[in-house]
């Protein structure tokens, strides 16, 4: 007989998942098994292009064969709002592509986090304010802030409106609500690419930045948002994942805060990291990890040969560093090209975070790895293939 | 004629048809534009509404009129017409007819029956199709000279126009909000710029299941593309299974299942006959031609380490007469397998360091007088490849190599440019000497990257080359291809479409339409169109379609 013994549930669905990749014959072995980092995630992006429920759960299920076992869920942005909310439905009614077919009910919602469950993943939600909110706009009247091109609204919007009551009072009721439905510790809260612009042309904020003594320095007004939202979120006793502008504009932030590093052309990440962990901050790498970047040939190695504590810094901040997470945005990507796309590419990344520091060697990756994508089609998953060559059961579900 | 209130004046009603909506259902559009994205460098497009609606290739002339016809999916039919030289006996257009009328109507959300009482005179109850010329070449396959010209008020077309005026006609058909189909009036003459029209597909670094390629043909057909390259054969594996040599593929193909059979091969054939689609195939020697060597002793090059053979074989070996015995048998074989009247022989990248290697080459190169120039070697062979297939009565394609390594060519060869770099120099050489080509070189689908490369294909100008008119003249289409070692069935149709849709206007449409907002703007409808039809088209950027593509 086999023994499969874990601490926990979650140690035992792991093993699972390393039996089943063994077809018929099974060699005596020993095997202790355990994950390197703590949280190997990957971001899905159903914004830019929603994504039908069933492209959800097949990548759920791909996670668990990959040992990934954090579904960053980057649910809204500029394009739609596709999360149909109890307390706003205003929000999706006239934020999603079509509120009656690219939404997800609190059903749809409820259903991905317990099949992520089940499969020892858990499911951070991103609602990702200031910045990234176009859409939020034509469901909540006066959350956005009006642009002004001069004295007159230009009819454009921008950031949420740091200055007014009533926006504090709309994030508390919102993140009431993504506090409940979302059952994880964390909430990842944004916080990226916030443009100035808008606020600067608007003179109420103009004025309001004098009041406040801001000068013209407007990361002090993105700081003074983020604070009170990050204070609206932890009354729900939740922790919170930022991108690393967060960090970076020098927003004050509770100590068990997650920076989320992602930027490419801020310098090399690897200082972005040694200044995170240097301050005290647990760290999420992702910046060489942006699978939506394409390009021709195995780039697979490259981000397998990411070696995420490679920076200058103490043990202690290398300790620091819990993970980190393949993105795969949605700009040019929906349920036509996702799978073939993520996979498996994405699996490079996923031994990146389970194995060993040691375990480097590309050549036998590649074998492990152009079989593991034969696998996966015999699962009928369609991952694309490496290189030149060939599965004894080619993909036929079309 | 069927149908009672929309009856009153047929004849009239078909005369004034055709062609071109302004603007299709809001249903399947999208509300908002896309936003600007920070990560991109290039000035974004906006989604918006085209003139010429979702047309994708745009035709060559378009008039819109602003009268709107209805179609009732229960009384509308295609029909050959009064006058045609076809007629039910025409399997190709009886094909056509039913698959184009499962286009227009099939996939509608809405199973409306229609209970409305329509206004006398605007219902649209018939497309008639009338064949003018005397031989309908009902039976038979495309070629090269099938005259590609369409005009709808003067009903001259033979059938792969037929075909290709059908898809168009699709096109205009839309949806209002009622889920009513309607067509606005309008004239339309269209007809290729470039006779040929090409896709290249590689079925051997990767094995393609046949219901993939099949899936292609019929997204060949929405884009008016009229070629299928087939490079069936490599060095990596020898898929195509050949009656006179059956070891061909016994020995060289991945696996017993990852063969094409002649049921196959015949099969892909007429599936591409009836959408109007051209299959060239090529078998490519004497390089890439590693996984012919398992299954046929004796016919690859031995490499030689100094005095032994080093365990390796190079390309085709040249000085034997076997080798020419089996040339012969085997293109005897595919010139009847397949009817196109052209032949791909490949040429291109020919490494003649084994060659060099090997002592018998040698002392052949000495005989023949040709010093130590192993292109007058590979000229050797090419030429007597050419006659075989010649006298198999089939006209050949090569790659460039063939012409710029000066290997005697007949007039009449085509010559196919690939290599990117300065390919605008080499179709000035090329056409200059004389030969009709073929360019592939800006349009390696392959050769993926990050954002919207669709525009860099779309901007391509086929012509834009130093050259007098004539040569300009002998430049008679191009290929989009999708080199096979990253690809196989599992990205084959995202990667494909709606990239190489890009290059389906570029050799349809007229030199002057190059304006890239309206090319998005009906492109993105034509994806969605795509999806309705069940080809996994990727997205070109942010956006939705409704429905999803729903095929897996």
């Amino acid at each position: 007989f086999s023994l499969l013994s874990s601490e926990s549930v979650w140690g035992a669905l792991r093993g699972e998942a390393a039996f089943s990749i063994w077809d018929f014959y099974l060699n005596k072995t020993d095997i202790v098994d355990f994950p390197r980092f703590a949280h190997r995630g990957l971001l899905l992006d159903t914004s830019r292009h929603y994504l039908p429920l069933r492209a959800i759960l097949e990548t759920l299920d791909v996670m668990a064969y990959n040992k990934f076992n954090v579904f960053h869920w980057h649910i809204v942005d500029d394009p739609s709002f596709p999360y149909e909310s109890a307390a706003f439905p205003e929000l999706s009614r006239k934020g999603a592509y079509n509120p009656a077919t690219h939404v997800y009910t609190l059903n749809d919602v409820k259903l991905v986090i317990e099949y992520a469950r089940l499969r020892g993943i858990r499911v951070i939600s991103e609602f990702d304010t200031p910045g990234h909110t176009l859409s939020w706009g034509p469901g909540a009247p006066g959350l956005l802030t009006p642009c002004y091109a001069g004295s007159i609204p230009s009819g454009a919007y921008g950031p949420v409106n740091p200055i007014l009551n009533t926006t504090y009072q709309f994030m508390t009721e919102l993140f009431r609500e993504v506090s409940t439905v979302f059952p994880d510790f964390y909430l990842h809260l944004g916080g990226d690419e916030v443009d100035f612009t808008c606020w600067r042309s608007n003179p109420k904020i103009q004025a309001f930045m004098q009041w406040m003594g801001f000068g013209q320095d407007y990361a002090k007004l993105e700081s003074f948002y983020i604070q009170r939202l990050l204070n609206i979120v932890s009354s729900y006793g939740k922790g919170y994942v930022v991108w690393q502008e967060v960090f970076d504009n020098g927003v004050k932030v509770k100590p068990d805060t997650i920076i989320h590093v992602w930027r490419e052309n801020a310098g090399p990440y690897q200082q972005e990291v040694a200044r995170v962990t240097k301050a005290g901050y647990r760290a999420l790498l992702s910046a060489p990890w942006y699978l939506n970047r394409i390009s021709y040939g195995q780039d697979w190695q490259a981000a397998y040969q990411v070696e995420p504590l490679e920076f200058e810094g103490s043990p202690e901040q290398k300790a620091l560093v819990i993970g980190g997470e393949a993105c795969m945005w949605g700009e040019f990507v929906d349920v036509t090209n996702l799978t073939p796309r993520l996979w498996p590419r994405a699996g490079a990344i996923a031994e990146r975070l389970w194995s060993n520091k040691t375990v480097r060697d590309l050549q036998d990756a590649y074998i492990r790895l152009a079989d593991f994508r034969c696998t996966l089609l015999r699962r009928g998953i369609p991952a694309q293939p490496l290189f030149t060559g060939y599965c004894d059961a080619e993909y036929s579900g079309f | 004629m069927q149908g009672q209130r929309g009856a009153m004046e047929p004849a009239r009603l078909f005369l004034g048809i055709l062609c071109a909506s302004a603007a299709l259902a809001a249903s399947s559009l999208h509300q908002r534009p896309p936003q600007p994205e920070f990560l991109l460098q290039e000035p974004e497009l906006e989604l918006g509404e085209s003139p010429s609606g979702s047309l994708w290739p745009l035709p060559r002339s378009l008039r819109i009129l602003p009268r709107q016809l209805q179609l009732a999916p229960a009384r509308f039919q295609l029909v050959h017409g009064p006058g045609s030289t076809a007629g039910p006996g025409c399997g190709l257009l009886q094909d056509a007819f039913r698959r184009y009328y499962e286009y227009i109507f099939g996939y509608s959300k809405w199973q409306n029956q229609g209970q409305r009482p329509l206004p006398a005179g605007t219902e649209l109850l018939q497309l008639q199709v009338i064949i003018g010329s005397k031989d309908s070449e009902c039976d038979n396959y495309p070629n090269i000279t099938s005259n590609e010209a369409c005009e709808y008020l003067i009903w001259y077309e033979l059938f792969s126009l037929i075909l290709l005026g059908l898809e168009t006609f699709s096109q205009l058909v839309y949806e209002d909000d009622y889920g009513t189909f309607l067509i606005n009036e309008s004239e339309i003459t269209d007809y290729p710029r470039f006779a040929h029209r090409g896709i290249l597909l590689d079925t051997s670094r990767h094995f393609l299941p046949l219901k993939s390629i099949l899936t292609n043909l019929d997204a060949m057909a929405f884009n008016k593309f009229n070629v299928l390259h087939w490079h069936v054969v490599d060095d990596h594996s020898f898929p195509y299974q050949s009656v006179t040599f059956p070891e061909l593929s016994g020995k060289g193909s991945y696996s017993y299942d990852h063969v094409y059979t002649p049921t196959d091969v015949h099969l892909v054939i007429d599936y591409a006959r009836l959408r109007g689609i051209r299959v060239i195939p090529e078998f490519d020697s004497p390089g890439h031609t590693q996984s012919w060597g398992k299954g046929q002793k004796d016919l690859l090059t031995p490499c030689f380490n100094g005095e032994h053979w080093s365990g390796s074989y190079g390309p085709v070996n040249p000085i034997l007469n076997t080798t020419y015995h089996f040339m012969t048998d085997l293109f005897k074989e595919i010139s009847g397998v397949f009817p196109d009247a052209y032949i791909h022989l490949g040429g291109d990248e020919v490494d003649f360091t084994c060659w060099k290697s090997n002592p018998d080459v040698t002392e052949f190169m000495k005989q023949q007088g040709f010093g130590i120039d192993y292109a007058k070697l590979e000229s050797y062979y090419i030429q007597k490849i050419l006659d075989i297939v010649s006298s198999a009565n089939k006209g050949y394609i090569v790659w460039q190599e063939v012409f710029d390594k000066g290997v005697k060519i007949k007039p009449d060869t085509i010559v196919e440019v690939w290599i990117s770099s300065l390919y605008t120099t080499e179709l000035s050489r090329v056409t200059g000497a004389g030969f009709t080509t073929i360019l592939a070189a800006p349009w390696y689908l392959d050769y993926i990257s990050y954002g919207q490369d669709w525009k860099k294909y779309y901007s391509i100008e086929p012509l834009n080359f130093p050259g007098c008119e004539k040569q300009k003249k002998l430049v008679i289409g191009g290929e989009a291809c999708l080199w096979g070692e990253f690809v196989d069935a599992t990205n084959l149709t995202p990667r494909l479409w709606p990239r190489a849709s890009a290059v389906g206007e570029r050799l349809w449409s007229s030199e002057n339409v190059t304006n890239i907002q309206d090319a998005y703007n009906r492109l993105v409808k034509h994806r969605c169109r795509m999806l309705r039809r069940g080809i996994a088209a990727e997205p070109l950027f942010v956006g939705y379609c409704d429905p999803e593509y729903r095929g897996r």
